[in-house]
């Protein structure tokens, strides 16, 4: 499969990127991993003019802790990110969510600014990002700027990313004391991406009572949500599997659910509400350790 | 004379020979071969399942950078239609045949009508493979979109879209096999009787390597040399030259260099091949193909697609006494190669299984549908056939209330060797499967299980166990038989051997190696016979310009056919020998023995001469007897006398999450007996490579195809869900040895037996499972957990 003719073009700083994007415009797209792009290119379905690897450009990867949120730079790989130990230490949730990404070839090449520029709707980081609030930082002619996760999504594959800007970093935020998280997924016996995937992160107060839920929900549908019904049903609640499980019946709610070959909406709606059940439940468990 | 005793190789797990090449990345597939001057080949294909060609507006792509031709069906003119090499025709005598198969053509490029998705209407040949593939978006096709047909039981229903002129209501042919009447009587006078709804999803081979093949015309000697990806490069050359471009066979050579694998996809003749060695002679240049993954997923021809009704009839006893079948199998847009043979001969046969039966009748009728061709696909027609019998058999001990394996014992075969007549027209050669199966029984631990699944259910969990018994017929096959069934061709194998002066020995064999081994087993009988160092055996496959003759590899057939041929020429080697070293020893021939690597005076090692010298003296023939050629060099044709009859049982421990109906294996066992074995390494490589076949067909594998569009709709590894190895877990698998009198070896074959039991093993298992909820069937595989969850939500609301 070979992909129509483009030009390479390997920027040595976000100055470059910047510049190349403004004037190649529309004709132009960012490369990454390239694992999204890539196979899209080889199928025809995308035909870009030119490619802009950000590859060679500086302080765009890697991993930093503040005392409230990590800072993930777009470039940083699946693998950095499953085996980073400040991940580990500070919010091990991202570490699990990495490493059910694909296989390891594409944990190795796929980064996660690609994967949340590239907004698939079966991607795993989404739901994640939903679930903790993440914030995605823009880098454009006019400088930086930030966008909640609740503002990034649009639809499908569409994102609030602007046509002259690249997405430079992603933040998310630390996890109170007494939090746990976790993400559950359903591959596709294919692919691997999420035939549903929910991630889930919990606060508890002293008390065991919930006083802070986030949770987010992929697959099922065009893009990926926060499954507000069921945060609500859990904030307040002291977490028992009867209040779990009454959450969760929520978690296909506002979600819509696209039937195709792994499923039907009927199924797949029931998938979420098994996967958010098994989410909390482990995000409860977590918290409690 | 001092001897070293060679150590037996047969039945030895010797490492293969061919892999170093291979995993070092040195090995050399069609891809690799590069020419001077060549060009390439890109295909303009059918978007639309069916659709008429109004116009071809090739100039825009004429004027792209780098193309040096475009041709359409039209300019092919002169070049006939694919062959298909099996005729069902009641005026050949074919038996069984109720309505004549219908030959449709099958054109290169179609210059009317295209078929299917994927259907080539014209080549666009260029200087680099980018150009070609870029030009093609450049020509211009001005199609009339035609209602389709894809679903296997739609599409001779009336008002379906008419396919082929020469087809009327899309039916192929309609076929029987049996005894109507007796199997009407067997179900009157039953018990219990049971009846299913039974489909065998349509799949794709997935061969590693994607098809490929370069074209090269010899302008000075005017021969055609076509690299291509073969399982059977004379059958190649044969088709090509004799039914579709008629070039005499002398004036081409076909090499099938290393094939990555090919599952059954690679024997068959396909357009791109036959269009690039027309285009080859057109531009007097070399043409090369290599298929995209996408293009192998719309053209290699796919296999299996069955919608059968099966019917079984038992007695109170738990005794077979009838069973009807009724099959409609999808034969896709055209016949391919040997498609009208695996729903009938290869499939009807077999359905005796390894149970006595009172009596069969099976009617199948071939449809044409706006689809890719079916074919062949490891196993073919033998696992469409086990999975029937097994389902069924399985259903009915559950309607009769009585265990699945206790049901299974008392109707198996009784042991015998030499000849069983079953019902459906084949003889089995030998057989002992309830040994297989109390083998199978001993190490699952049957009763035990049993108690520990009456425990996990108990606690709600849904733990299930399914059997498959399993016969298939390989070695395939005698050429008389397969002759009066309707084949084209015979089906034996040749061999020639060449000692050379030096003692080094070449096999030159007609079989194909793509993944099989040959190039160790082979040399593993040479160093046995020759009693050599197996370093000093070479074995050489795949170039009608190197080997006599040959007819590949399929129907698990290399060791038992192709292995005999060379043995038969080994032994012609070996009586020759005796009569050169009866001359130099000066003794009888009669009197010579060939024992640890020499010619020796019977019982008397001190006279003898080694293997190498005789050899030397075969080409250097100056004390020679008077009367006999020098050289050493035999060539043999073998056609056995029978197929055999491999056969065995599995097993399999599954559990199924309630909540989202992924089906998990747990343990999975297989008794298999397929006769002698030469490599136990490779033997178990085969099973274990098809058992995870016949799990994927069973649980995640599956061509799907949009109803309105008929566009394929799993046509990417994205999409179409292979079996992965965290699926499986670790084999626990055994043998049992029951040779097989057709051949001097005792081997039967097993290539093929893994996909055959697999399948209806991991079904019945998850049937297990979910049997407490009251499920005793799920008609369509494969169980992704959507099915299986709906199955227990459907058994939820009857309750
Ligand atoms: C076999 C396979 C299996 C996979 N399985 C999974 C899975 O299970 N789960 C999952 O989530 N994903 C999966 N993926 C997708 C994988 O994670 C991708 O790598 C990822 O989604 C895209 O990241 P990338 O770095 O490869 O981006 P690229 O492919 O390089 O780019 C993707 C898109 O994002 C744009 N882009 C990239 N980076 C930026 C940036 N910094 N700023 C602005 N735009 C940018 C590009 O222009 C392009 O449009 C799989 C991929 C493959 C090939």
């Amino acid at each position: 499969m070979y992909p129509a003719a483009f030009d390479y073009h390997a920027p040595k700083n976000v100055k470059e990127a910047l510049g190349l994007l403004g004037k190649l415009k529309d004709d132009a797209k960012i490369l990454a991993g390239g694992h999204s792009l890539i196979p899209m290119m080889k199928l025809r379905l995308a035909q870009p003019k030119h490619l802009i690897d950000l590859g060679k450009v500086p302080g765009l990867s890697g991993i930093k802790a503040d005392g409230k949120a990590l800072a993930i730079g777009a470039m940083t790989t699946h693998w950095e990110i499953e085996s980073s130990s400040a991940v580990k230490s500070k919010l091990p949730v991202l570490a699990e969510v990495a490493s059910v990404i694909g296989d390891p070839a594409v944990r190795n090449k796929g980064t996660i600014g690609g994967s949340l520029a590239h907004a698939d709707p079966a991607a795993d980081w989404p739901a994640a990002m939903i679930a903790l609030g993440a914030e995605m930082v823009c880098e454009g002619p006019k400088g930086k700027r930030k966008v909640g996760v609740d503002q990034w999504f649009l639809g499908l594959m569409a994102t609030a990313l602007k046509e002259r800007e690249l997405l430079a970093q992603v933040r998310v935020p630390l996890l109170p004391a007494g939090s746990g998280a976790a993400y559950m997924k359903f591959p596709h016996p294919a692919s691997r991406f999420a035939v549903v995937g929910v991630c889930a992160a919990v606060t508890l107060d002293k008390q065991g009572v919930c006083t802070k839920a986030g949770v987010g929900v992929t697959g099922a549908g065009t893009k990926a949500v926060r499954a507000k019904g069921v945060e609500a049903a859990l904030v307040g609640k002291r977490l028992d599997p009867a209040a779990i499980e009454a959450a969760a019946q929520k978690a296909a709610d506002g979600v819509d659910v696209q039937a195709d070959l792994q499923g039907s909406v009927e199924y797949k709606s029931h998938l979420c509400r098994v996967f958010a059940k098994r989410a909390i439940t482990e995000a409860v468990k977590r918290a409690g350790a | 004379m001092a001897t070293v005793v060679q150590e037996r190789l047969f039945g030895k797990a010797i490492k293969r020979r061919e892999d170093p090449r291979f995993i070092t990345g040195r090995g050399q597939y069609v891809d690799d071969v590069k020419l001077p001057g060549m060009t390439y080949a890109a295909f303009v294909r059918s978007p639309h399942a069916h659709a008429r060609i109004r116009r071809i507006d090739t100039s825009g792509a004429l004027k792209h950078p780098g193309v040096v031709a475009v041709f359409t069906g039209k300019d092919m003119a002169g070049v006939n239609s694919l062959p298909c090499g099996w005729d069902l025709r009641k005026e050949k005598n074919i038996p069984g045949v109720v309505q004549d198969l219908a030959m449709v053509p099958h054109m290169p490029l179609t210059a009317d009508v295209a078929r299917h998705v994927g259907d080539p209407v014209a080549v666009v040949i260029a200087e680099s493979q980018a150009a070609a593939v870029d030009a093609v978006d450049r020509v211009k096709v001005d199609w009339e979109p035609l209602p389709s047909v894809t679903v296997t039981d739609r599409a001779a229903r009336s008002g379906a879209p008419q396919i082929h002129t020469g087809a009327p209501g899309n039916v192929a042919f309609k076929w029987e096999i049996g005894d109507r009447s007796a199997t009407d009587a067997a179900f009157k006078g039953a018990a219990t009787t049971v009846k299913k709804r039974i489909l065998n999803q349509r799949l794709v081979a997935n061969a590693m390597e994607p098809r490929a093949c370069i074209a090269r015309f010899d302008t000075a000697t005017g021969e055609l040399t076509l690299w291509v990806t073969s399982q059977n490069p004379h059958v190649h050359r044969l088709l090509m030259c004799a039914f579709v471009l008629g070039i005499p066979e002398h004036k081409v050579r076909v090499i099938a260099p290393d094939v990555g694998g090919g599952f059954g996809s690679k024997i068959f003749l396909y357009n791109e091949e036959v269009v690039c060695s027309w285009v080859a002679r057109q531009l007097k240049r070399p043409v090369r193909w290599t298929a995209t993954r996408r293009e192998a997923y719309l053209t290699d021809a796919h296999g299996r697609d069955h919608v059968t009704d099966a019917e079984l009839a038992l007695g109170r006893d738990g005794k077979i006494l009838g069973l009807r079948v009724k099959t409609t199998a999808n034969l896709g847009a055209y016949l391919s190669t040997f498609a009208p043979a695996i729903p009938t001969f290869l499939y009807g046969t077999l359905l005796n299984g390894v149970y006595t039966i009172g009596a069969i009748h099976c009617e199948v009728t071939g449809v044409f549908t706006n689809t890719t061709a079916v074919d062949a696909y490891r196993g073919a027609g033998r696992p469409e056939a086990c999975y029937v019998l097994e389902r069924i058999v399985e259903a009915g001990a559950r309607a009769l209330g009585m265990d699945v394996a206790e049901l299974r014992k008392k109707n198996f075969i009784p042991k015998f060797s030499g000849a069983f007549q079953t019902l459906v027209a084949v003889s089995y050669d030998s057989g002992d499967y309830a040994a297989a199966f109390d083998r199978l029984l001993q190490m699952l631990n049957y009763r035990k299980f049993r108690a520990e699944q009456e425990a996990a259910r108990k606690q709600g969990r849904l733990l299930g166990i399914g059997f498959s018994t399993y016969i298939e017929a390989c070695s395939i096959a005698p050429s008389k038989l397969v002759g009066a069934l309707g084949a084209g061709a015979g089906l034996y194998e040749s061999a020639k051997v060449r000692v050379h002066p030096t003692g080094g020995v070449t096999v030159y064999t007609g079989s194909h190696s793509h993944g099989q081994g040959h190039e160790t087993t082979f040399a593993q009988l040479v160093a046995d016979e020759l009693q050599i160092p197996i370093e000093q055996v070479e074995i050489v496959h795949g170039d009608t310009g190197a080997i006599p003759f040959g007819m590949g590899t399929y129907g698990s057939r290399s060791a038992s056919v192709g292995g005999t041929a060379i043995l038969m020429s080994l032994n012609k080697i070996k009586e020759k020998g005796k009569r050169i070293a009866a001359h130099l020893l000066e003794a009888s021939a009669n009197d010579i023995e060939y024992v640890n690597g020499q010619f020796q005076v019977k019982g008397v090692p001190s006279k003898a001469v080694p293997f190498g010298a005789v050899s030397l003296t075969a080409y250097v023939p100056h004390k020679y007897p008077d009367n006999l050629e020098p050289g050493l060099e035999e060539t043999s044709f073998y056609d056995p006398s029978n197929f055999c009859f491999p056969f065995g049982a599995h097993a399999c421990v599954v559990e199924v999450d309630r909540d989202t109906g992924a089906v998990q294996i747990q343990r999975y066992l297989a008794v298999d007996d397929v006769g002698k074995v030469i490599n136990p390494m490779i033997v178990d490589g085969m099973v274990h490579g098809g058992i995870a076949q016949g799990v994927g067909q069973a649980l995640c594998e599956g061509a799907v195809y949009d109803e309105g569009s008929g566009q394929l709709v799993t046509g990417s590894m994205m999409d179409y869900a292979l079996p992965k190895a965290d699926m499986l877990p670790l084999y626990e698998t055994d043998r049992t040895v029951t040779p097989t009198p057709v051949n001097p070896m005792g081997i039967k074959g097993a290539g093929e037996t893994g996909t055959i039991a697999a399948t209806p093993t991991v079904v019945n298992a998850v049937i297990d499972a979910l049997a407490p909820l009251g499920v005793d069937h799920i008609e369509a595989m494969p169980l992704t957990s959507e099915r299986v969850w709906k199955a227990i939500q459907a058994a939820k609301a009857k309750r």
